[in-house]
């Protein structure tokens, strides 16, 4: 009988690892998909990682739609827009809409969102993508109007990507934390969007049912996919042994190399997209790092020609990428590519060098946080003319601190933009005369308030690109190059890449 | 014994204390928190604001003071990343590290024992030789690879185990092998030198001169006094493997605290970096001292000196 007992016991435990390895995707109409963060809020004003970017497009809306193929904004949860002023915007809301908790919605939802993330204590952790409005009121039931802090051209942009609307009252409930101040984060997440919030459980899942009663006519479209699970796998090898085993249905920042060899296996679809981050060199144009020799432009000149940034591009990025002559995306409104170029020349960067007093070249100090490799690339291809680059790689926390005080010759930095398809959220950024500014050229901080200012798009394309003429013609920075992703997914899994890092599960598809 | 307990608590206390100054003074070394809790988009003003929303603009001896007095409550603030009590997150998660490390335990030492048992039965033959290379092949390889292989053979290749998550026990056993296994050489070889010190002395020929089964002897009378060791040995390592879980815990995806350590250490979460730190010690310290215990119970010369 016990003998009997024990081999019961362990056909049991056999059958319970046999089938134990989760099986997700078309099976079970949950799109699994996964990134290395833990989310615990879920909240796009109170969790600032891309993970809540792209669940705030799965479970929000925002009053305006940007269609990636023309550039041009839709309506979304408004139907209409219109400038009363350079400080004042009037929009007209769409009827009929159902927020996840069966409320309606209308305008003092709007009026009430905008109010409470733009108020200075809401704590919202971008606080950027909201100062630049000061209120909104309602003026009809269907009708708000938004009073801007200061001219802010850049607004659709952030209406269509960052301002997400939330019933009246939502953040009402916020619990109080143990330092009394509210707990904003901790409400549970209530939109009109494509996907209704189910739960989360933080370091393992964020769960995502699909909103059978989605609003008719959204560009967006409705959803298809009955569930979408966000998973926190921390290791990428693991993931990809998830994906490979039916764990996952979705990946992405795959390693070329591994992207590569996950393709010739036939078991899923990789694909290589762009990305609105851009890689490029900041040098010390002041001296502050106490390594001067970067003051010279004909030494600046020399890095610029002695760096094969084609080459880059095409063996560690990936075929998605494409070199950059300007401080900006090319897909960023007011972007221009119509700029000084420095060619990949080193016959003429070692005549640079030697023009400027060196010609056995020099060492200096470079400084990277992101993609060694890349930066390490970039050392090999300085060697090549005699310059010798010591790289001091650190967290970007720490980085951040040395740009700032100025203590960096080289910065090889990156920047996304938080997926703004606008000008004003790179170069407005680092070239307004900030700690963030190598240069602090007067000229171009006047142009880059210009186009910051003005509502007029013609104006503010032609403020921009005196500005980016020179950054590029004085090369305060070296525009580098576009990064690309490897996607990896499914191939029962209908999903398109997007240019702005944010992938739209909401209309992906089972095959 | 009481004074020998009272000294040893002491140097305990001060370890916890240093440990938690040494690693509050380290975030800072990393940069700035604020910078990155604002993000990389955050402005010179955003990033202002959450330094002063936070306390950060403050001198660090008085954050760490402040931060320390509220510990001694029993008070550990709030994760700024997770927006929940520190104390409720350590204690949700604590159970799955403990869960793994002492799976792990059991594993290495179910490898370890009677490994070293055989060697010390048969020195320098064909099982001692194989016993020392599981030894250094342990010892030689890294966790992070040997797990890896682990998940490539049961998790891939012929999918007998999940590969990450910690519902069942079923996804306990690659992490369990691959973090016991590190520690399996020093208990084998600390079976071995102990049976075979206990197998040359007297009460052992003794024992066989009275005709007793040789399994009896090995096990009733060689084993019981040459495990002592290695039980002391288990519990400070039990301590280790919760500390080393980071690594597995991370290459499996258990939502554990070595998990949460890493993730807070990425994320510069203050509160909750100190809390992991200061429970981790704590804990590897009182495995310590019950280990020193038991052998200065075993031991009269130790509690004398």
């Amino acid at each position: 009988m016990r003998r009997q007992i024990l081999f019961a016991a362990a056909c049991a435990m056999g059958a319970s690892i046999w089938f134990g390895p989760a099986h997700a995707g078309k099976s079970d109409d949950t799109l699994n998909w996964a990134t290395d963060r833990e989310v615990a809020v879920v909240d796009p004003y109170y969790n600032n990682t891309r993970e809540l970017v792209v669940m705030g497009h799965l479970g929000w809306d925002a009053l305006l739609f940007r269609d990636l193929d023309t550039g041009d904004y839709k309506p979304l949860l408004a139907t209409s827009w219109t400038w009363v002023d350079n400080l004042t915007m009037d929009l007209d809301l769409r009827e009929g809409v159902v927020f996840h908790d069966g409320s309606s919605f209308g305008a003092e939802d709007v009026v009430y969102t905008i109010n409470h993330v733009s108020s200075p204590d809401s704590g919202v952790l971008t606080p950027k993508n909201v100062s630049w409005m000061k209120s909104a009121e309602a003026l009809g039931p269907h009708k708000v109007r938004i009073h801007l802090a200061n001219p802010f051209p850049a607004a659709f942009a952030y209406l269509s990507n960052a301002v997400f609307i939330v019933p009246e009252g939502h953040y009402d409930s916020a619990p109080a934390a143990a330092d009394g101040k509210k707990d904003y984060g901790a409400v549970r997440a209530v939109g009109t969007g494509p996907y209704r919030f189910v739960e989360v459980k933080a370091g393992e899942y964020v769960l995502w049912e699909r909103n059978d009663t989605y609003m008719q006519g959204s560009p967006k479209g409705q959803p298809s996919i009955g569930n979408i699970r966000f998973r926190t796998i921390k290791e990428m090898n693991t993931q990809i042994a998830e994906m490979l085993t039916g764990g996952l249905d979705w990946m992405w920042d795959v390693p070329k190399d591994q992207a590569e060899r996950l393709e010739e296996t036939g078991q899923v679809t990789v694909e290589n997209a762009k990305t609105m981050r851009v890689s490029y060199l900041a040098f010390d144009v002041d001296g502050d790092s106490g390594q001067t020799f970067f003051t010279d432009k004909r030494i600046r000149a020399a890095v610029a020609h002695a760096i094969d940034r084609e080459s880059i591009t095409r063996n560690l990025v990936g075929p998605a990428s494409v070199v950059i002559h300007s401080a900006c995306h090319p897909d960023q409104f007011g972007c221009t590519q119509d700029v000084p170029r420095w060619d990949y020349d080193p016959e003429k960067a070692k005549a640079l060098l030697a023009e400027a007093g060196h010609p056995d070249g020099f060492q200096f100090d470079i400084y990277a946080y992101r993609q060694r490799e890349y930066t390490e690339a970039v050392i090999g291809d300085l060697r090549k003319v005699g310059i010798e680059a010591k790289l001091t790689y650190l967290q970007y926390r720490a980085l951040r601190d040395l740009v700032w005080e100025g203590q960096t010759p080289i910065n090889h930095m990156t920047w996304g933009s938080s997926s703004i398809p606008d000008v004003s959220a790179i170069t407005s950024h680092f070239f307004s005369g900030g700690r963030d500014d190598p240069a602090k050229d007067p000229e171009v901080v006047a142009w880059v308030a210009e186009g910051d200012s003005s509502t007029n798009p013609a104006d503010r394309e032609a403020a921009y690109k005196k500005a980016l003429e020179r950054i590029s013609g004085e090369l305060y920075w070296l525009p580098m190059f576009t990064y690309a992703k490897y996607y990896v997914y499914a191939n029962d899994l209908d999903f398109q890449t997007t240019s702005d890092e944010i992938p739209r599960f909401y209309a992906a598809k089972w095959k | 014994m009481f004074t020998y307990l009272l000294r040893r608590l002491g140097v305990a206390v001060l370890v916890a204390l240093t440990v938690s100054l040494i690693t509050f003074s380290m975030i800072y070394l990393s940069g700035d928190p604020a910078v990155a809790l604002a993000g990389e988009a955050a402005t010179e003003e955003d990033i202002e604001s959450i330094r002063t929303y936070y306390g950060y603009d403050r001198p660090i001896l008085v954050q760490y003071g402040d931060w320390l007095f509220k510990a001694l409550q029993g008070d550990f603030g709030q994760s700024h990343y997770l927006k929940q009590p520190v104390a409720l997150v350590i204690f949700e998660r604590l159970p799955t590290t403990m869960m793994l490390g002492l799976c792990a335990l059991v594993f290495a030492l179910v490898l370890s024992i009677p490994l070293g048992v055989l060697a010390a039965i048969r020195p320098n033959s064909l099982i001692d030789r194989t016993a020392l290379t599981i030894a250094v092949i342990g010892q030689a390889m890294p966790s992070f690879w040997f797990a890896l292989t682990l998940m490539l053979w049961f998790g891939i290749v012929w999918r007998l185990l999940p590969i990450t998550g910690s519902d069942s026990w079923a996804n306990f056993v690659m992490p369990s092998i691959a973090l016991g296994y590190y520690i399996t050489p020093a208990a084998m070889r600390l079976t071995r030198a102990g049976m075979l010190e206990v197998l040359s002395a007297d009460y052992i020929r003794t024992a066989r001169a009275k005709g007793l089964r040789s399994v009896t002897v090995l096990f009733k009378h060689a084993l019981r006094n040459a495990i002592l060791p290695v039980i002391s040995l288990a519990a400070v390592q039990f301590g280790f493997m919760l500390g080393g879980s980071i690594v597995i815990e991370t290459i499996f995806a258990i939502n554990g605290l070595g998990f949460l350590a890493w993730e807070s250490i990425q994320r510069a979460d203050l509160p909750m970096m100190q809390a992991i730190v200061l429970v981790l010690s704590v804990f590897y310290i009182l495995l310590t001292l019950l280990a020193d215990m038991l052998n200065a119970w075993l031991d009269p010369r130790i509690r004398v000196a």
